[in-house]
């Protein structure tokens, strides 16, 4: 038989045990996280591209090229614009005619090898375009490749090529999941997008960023909690480009879908 | 053991003795491990001036412009063509007007038809931009000729 002072002492034992570990629990701010993970550095560069935004213009390419030097004639490019048309009877039509450095001034999709096919607009079932540039990945595969340390990451993340320590042996090239890579046609060495880092680190925006009219492109510092790039990914849907690498890249894509690779 | 069984091994200690003082000579001195590690980090610490060194040609913005064309700025800004940074059409210009003093104006059909060409594609920004069929409408024609690239709701020129 139990008796009133023994039932009051059990109760009071009981909601004391259960109170003492649910005290543990507690909201963490995402500044807590930040402020316990903190390597030092305050700037993360990473990159946000809204794929309904974009129009395919290609000016991003173009001022990319002359911003950065790549040759104009050249069939290389530090960022580019890939088209994509899914048919109506589930066929995908992809291209970027010479990396859509003069846009996409047709409906005729290029093949390749000369072909073009030119689809109807009632054949269409939807249609877009992708905004591609290095991903600058958290753990960049070309820069483990390098055989003598000229490719490397900087701690706000920005992977630099070092243009007299390079041999041009290719291996970066054929190590980067996303084909960012080539070679210069005038320095004879591996070239890729570094976020115009003589751009973004006096403060200005990429030469893409600058030269988009839609706002597809944004280049934030992820470390900056009030950027707005911070705030649209924390809370919008976005993905990113081949996660099953392991490569942690840092361009978020809005309307990514499955056939973008 | 006798000397000419070791003979081989100083010429080897020797070559490496001279790979070693090579290094000293050729690799830089602020050549080593950065703070992103072994793994990526392995780099010549002054290439990153080198690259924040790099020579900028676009400013980026239109507010540079406004400085010395307000007219034009002012009346371009009122239009849908606000969005299109001047650089876009007009050039780099970021040592403008000492270095070029006039900038080279792209007043080609193609740059208008980067946007122009009309593009039924739902789920893109395209297909609400107002255009063309360029193999329909005049096709031999620069489409400035008819058109104010500053006041495209204008009207025909």
């Amino acid at each position: 038989m139990i008796t009133r002072r023994e039932l009051l002492k059990n109760t009071v034992r009981v909601i004391g045990g259960i109170a003492l570990p649910l005290s543990a629990f507690r909201i963490i701010t995402a500044e807590e996280v930040l402020a316990a993970n903190n390597d030092g550095t305050k700037v993360r560069w990473v990159f946000l591209v809204d794929t309904y935004k974009c129009v395919g213009c290609g000016m991003c390419v173009k001022a990319c090229k002359k911003e950065n030097e790549i040759p104009w004639d050249a069939n290389v490019t530090r960022t580019w614009v890939e088209r994509y048309v899914h048919t109506k009877d589930g066929k995908v039509y992809a291209d970027t005619p010479k990396g859509a450095r003069d846009g996409f001034t047709t409906t005729k999709i290029d093949l390749g090898m000369g072909e073009y096919k030119d689809i109807k607009k009632e054949d269409i079932e939807r249609a877009f375009f992708v905004p591609k540039l290095c991903n600058q990945c958290e753990k960049p595969p070309c820069v483990q490749v390098c055989p003598v340390g000229a490719t490397y990451q900087v701690p706000d993340g920005v992977v630099l090529v070092d243009r007299s320590w390079c041999i041009g042996c290719g291996y970066c090239i054929m190590a980067c999941p996303y084909g960012v890579r080539f070679f210069h046609p005038v320095y004879h060495v591996a070239e890729k997008c570094n976020f115009c880092y003589h751009r973004i680190t006096k403060g200005m925006k990429t030469a893409c960023v600058s030269a988009c009219p839609f706002g597809a492109r944004k280049i934030g510092n992820i470390k900056d909690l009030n950027d707005p790039v911070t705030k649209i990914i924390m809370t919008e849907r976005v993905g990113i480009l081949k996660e099953e690498y392991g490569t942690k890249p840092q361009n978020y894509y809005i309307g990514l879908s499955e056939e973008v690779k | 053991m006798k000397s000419h069984v070791l003979r081989p091994l100083w010429v080897v200690l020797a070559l490496v003795a001279v790979v070693l003082l090579f290094r000293v000579f050729y690799v830089p001195q602020n050549f080593g491990i950065g703070k992103r590690g072994y793994m990526y980090g392995w780099h010549r610490e002054a290439n990153v001036e080198d690259w924040k060194n790099f020579k900028v040609k676009y400013n980026g913005s239109s507010e540079f412009c406004n400085n010395c064309h307000p007219d034009k700025y002012e009346s371009v800004m009122k239009t849908p063509h606000a969005i299109i940074i001047c650089e876009d059409c007009h050039g780099p210009a970021i040592d403008h007007p000492v270095d070029p003093p006039k900038l080279t104006i792209d007043k080609s059909r193609g740059l208008c038809l980067r946007c122009h060409t009309y593009l039924a594609y739902p789920t893109s920004g395209r297909a609400d931009i107002r255009g063309i069929d360029p193999a329909e409408h005049n096709p031999d024609m620069e489409c400035v000729m008819c058109h104010n690239p500053h006041n495209p709701m204008e009207g025909l020129r």
